[in-house]
Parts: C-alpha cells; sequence; structure tokens
C-alpha cells in the first residue's frame, strides 16, 4: 500500500502559501480539523480563501484564523456564532459568499466527481439566483450552480489507516468526505491511526484515493457549543 | 391571550402524521418533537447527516462528535443512520423528508417565506433554510403572529430577503392556524381560545380568507 503518513500537523501543512484555496470538514465545530487549523495560525499564511460551511467561533476553529486576519474569503452557509466574523463582514474588511447549505455540499461533490455544474431549486427567487442561469425542469424552476474545488481541503476522521483510508464518527462525518474529494492536496487528521489491513474494508466512508496526507491527531479538545442535556 | 411557544408547538405536533421523515429548524420546531403521541412513529432527521434523532443525552452521556442543526448535544434512536451533508441534502432536494417545520420573520400570501437576513443588521447565513423550503412537499411555519413592536408578520409582499417562494403550506401563530391557499390568501383554519377574528384580521397585513364559523383550536 502507498503510505502517505507524514509526522505531524506542521509537516501537513508546510508547503501551504499565501492566496490559497482551502477547504475545512466540519459542521459547527463538530469534525473540525483542530490540528491543521492550530499549525495553519502558527504558519502564519494569509489572504486565504477559506470554503467551510461555518466560520468557527471566536476562539475556535476557522474563528483562530479570522481573529489573525489571516482569511480573505470566506464561503460558507452559515456564520451564526462568530461576533468577529460579523465585525469583519459588516466593516467591509472580510468577503464574504453565503451560499445554501445543500448547495456548497453539492458544489463540493461535484468538485471531487468532475461534474462542473448542476440545477437545484435552492434559491429560486431569492437574492441567491442573482446573475445564475435558471432553468425549468418538469414545470418547476432550479439554478444553474458550479462546482468548487480547493488547492489543499483539512479533513477530520475518527480512525484512519497509513494509506488514507478513512472512518468518521456520529454527525462529525458531515462536509469532511466530500471535502476530501475536491482537495486537490486533501490532508487528513484522524484520532487513532491504524495500519493496512486494520479497518474493515466494508465500513470505510473516505477511500484512500482521495486523501494525499494523514496524521495521527493529537489532544483534541472537541468543544460543544451547545451543551444540551435532557435534565434542562 | 395569546399562545405561548410550548402551545404552538403542540398544536404542531397535531399535523404530524405516522410514518413520516421530519425536519425540525431551530427553536419552536425543535419542541415539536416533545408532544408527538408515543403512537404516532415518525423520524426526525438532521441536515448535518443523521436520520432518527432522539432525546438530549444524560450528562454521562454526552458524545461531541453528535449534534443536531443547532449544534445542541444529542442522541439518536434505535434504527438511525448517519451520513454526509451532501446525501443529507440529497434526502431533502430528492424529496424523501415528508414534512418541514421551521420558523420565521415573514410571510406572504402566496407561501413565500423570509427567515435568513436582516439586511445591516443580521448576516448569519441561510443554513440549509434555502434548499427546505425549495424542496419539502409540505412546509409548516412555527411563529409570532406579529413582531414584537405589533407588526404583521403575515404579508401581502415580505419585505425581507426572501428564503423561498410559494412554499409554505400552513402556519401556526400565537394567534391562529392558518393555511395558505394555492391560489394565494391567507385561509383562517382554527383561532386561539379568547382570540377573535377580528383580533387576528388586525394583525394580518395579507388577505384573510375567512369563511363560516372558525372554531377554536383545542389542544391538551
Amino acid at each position: 500500500m502507498i503510505n502517505k503518513v507524514v509526522t505531524n500537523a506542521e509537516a501537513a501543512v508546510k508547503d501551504v502559501t499565501d492566496n490559497t484555496t482551502l477547504m475545512f470538514g466540519g459542521f459547527g465545530l463538530c469534525g473540525i480539523a483542530e490540528n491543521s487549523i492550530a499549525a495553519l495560525l502558527k504558519k502564519g499564511v494569509s489572504g486565504l480563501t477559506c470554503i467551510s460551511n461555518n466560520a468557527g467561533v471566536d476562539d475556535f476553529g476557522i474563528g483562530q484564523l479570522l481573529q489573525t486576519k489571516q482569511v480573505k474569503k470566506m464561503i460558507s452557509s452559515y456564520v451564526g456564532e462568530n461576533a468577529e466574523f460579523e465585525r469583519q463582514l459588516l466593516s467591509g474588511e472580510l468577503e464574504v459568499d453565503l451560499i445554501p447549505q445543500g448547495t456548497l455540499a453539492e458544489r463540493i461533490r461535484a468538485g471531487g466527481a468532475g461534474i462542473p455544474a448542476f440545477f437545484t431549486p435552492a434559491g429560486v427567487g431569492t437574492e441567491v439566483a442573482e446573475g445564475k442561469e435558471a432553468r425549468e425542469f418538469d414545470g418547476k424552476m432550479h439554478l444553474l450552480e458550479n462546482w468548487l474545488k480547493a488547492d489543499y481541503a483539512f479533513v477530520k476522521a475518527w480512525k484512519g489507516d497509513t494509506s488514507g483510508n478513512l472512518i468518521f464518527k456520529g454527525t462529525a462525518r458531515n462536509f469532511n468526505p466530500m471535502m476530501a474529494a475536491a482537495g486537490k492536496i486533501t490532508i487528513a487528521e484522524v484520532e487513532e491511526l491504524v495500519e493496512p489491513g486494520e479497518l474493515d474494508p466494508n465500513n470505510i466512508h473516505t477511500p484512500g484515493i482521495y486523501v494525499q496526507r494523514i496524521f495521527q491527531g493529537e489532544n483534541y479538545e472537541k468543544r460543544i457549543e451547545q451543551r444540551t442535556t435532557r435534565i434542562n | 391571550m395569546g399562545l405561548d411557544k410550548i402551545g404552538i408547538a403542540k398544536r404542531i405536533a397535531q399535523e404530524v402524521q405516522d410514518g413520516t421523515y421530519i425536519n425540525l429548524g431551530i427553536g419552536i420546531p425543535t419542541l415539536v418533537a416533545n408532544f408527538i403521541p408515543d403512537e404516532i412513529n415518525v423520524v426526525l432527521q438532521s441536515e448535518n447527516g443523521l436520520l432518527g434523532i432522539g432525546p438530549f443525552p444524560e450528562e454521562e452521556n454526552i458524545d461531541a462528535d453528535l449534534i443536531n442543526a443547532g449544534k445542541q448535544t444529542i442522541t439518536t434512536t434505535a434504527g438511525s443512520s448517519l451520513f454526509s451533508s451532501a446525501e443529507s441534502f440529497e434526502m431533502i432536494r430528492g424529496g424523501h423528508v415528508d414534512l418541514t417545520i421551521l420558523g420565521a420573520m415573514e410571510v406572504s400570501e402566496n407561501g413565500d417565506i423570509a427567515n435568513w437576513k436582516i439586511p445591516g443588521k443580521m448576516v448569519k447565513g441561510m443554513g440549509g433554510a434555502m434548499d427546505l423550503v425549495a424542496s419539502a412537499d409540505n412546509i409548516i411555519v412555527a411563529m409570532q403572529h406579529c413582531s414584537r413592536s405589533g407588526e404583521s408578520k403575515l404579508l401581502k409582499n415580505c419585505s425581507l430577503p426572501i428564503t423561498g417562494i410559494n412554499c409554505v403550506k400552513k402556519i401556526v401563530t400565537d394567534m391562529a392556524v392558518i393555511e395558505v391557499m394555492p391560489t394565494g390568501g391567507f385561509k383562517l383554519i382554527e383561532r386561539v381560545p379568547g382570540v377573535s377574528v377580528e383580533e387576528i384580521q388586525q394583525a394580518t397585513e395579507g388577505e384573510l380568507l375567512v369563511e363560516g364559523v372558525i372554531p377554536e383550536m383545542q389542544i391538551n
């Protein structure tokens, strides 16, 4: 098998340069590439275009890259939990492209799947439709949406093997599998890195062909945004 | 006089049919799950990749890798399944989810909904709302009849940027149950006990259609 292991997050991000387009898996703070984000923060690359469903919170996740002004543009569906994001957006410091979540997911999927564009009903009649080709199918209007690709995709999995096969846990899967396929260079960090053969091929969520680098992550904080229990 | 959030959730729960797949939005819609009768079997979909949302966890069972669309920690039910965001919206756009219940800032008399943006004030993003309203066959809105400043939220035309067009089928507010007619107009179906047709009329800017005697809402 091809061995894709790099020693740590710093080694994984070593060739990421300014002004590149990066994808980050995760929904809220669930399933985010904590180690890679920390390494990008330390490396200090700037002018980044970040494609991520959310923008983290002020002091965690992509929110940290916003604090340090490393992000030039965000492409997201929902950014409600980040005050610094809202401030930079309203002051014009940050470019933002807000996209319906299903359209975002499908554009990324299309990027990895070699489908340059597709029609979707989401956003018809709204400001999302401005400037887009609209066409009727079965009596209903749809919008033409283009694929999304990235120079680097940062994904986080529960388990992975040295050849890049990945298994996700719970709702931490979210955008990670599509982004793995849409990244020119996909960097996977995992909670448990194992040897080929240790993962059941029947249960692989993301086949290793989509992953270029993989490393054993460490010190996962897995911060919870809304800690809700039955007593509440 | 008006119904509280729990009351709105209880009334919407009466609309839920056995054997259906349902997507619940954030806020009042999430509360609906608490009032679905035991004999009604439904599966709740979470847009972030889960079919079969269970109750909130006990403290010792909290799992950071298991959250709902509102980022709250949850559990899964027996028979649940997990999938990616792309697959989640495939089932939404593909019309496999039977019912969508969500909140709104405004609804127009032709069923347009606005619930994602207040220009210059709130820029949170639309999340999955535009995909949901563009695709679901049955959309029920849970909201207050009027804004805090007393202005009607049931309008001739939405004043805020819209989320989707001609999509809302039913609205349950603190004052009434209303059906949006396919040809346009808000048809008054039920009124909250103690609220008169005239009061609902006054609180509704769009065209209110009143036919015959309007019954009072029945909730426990």
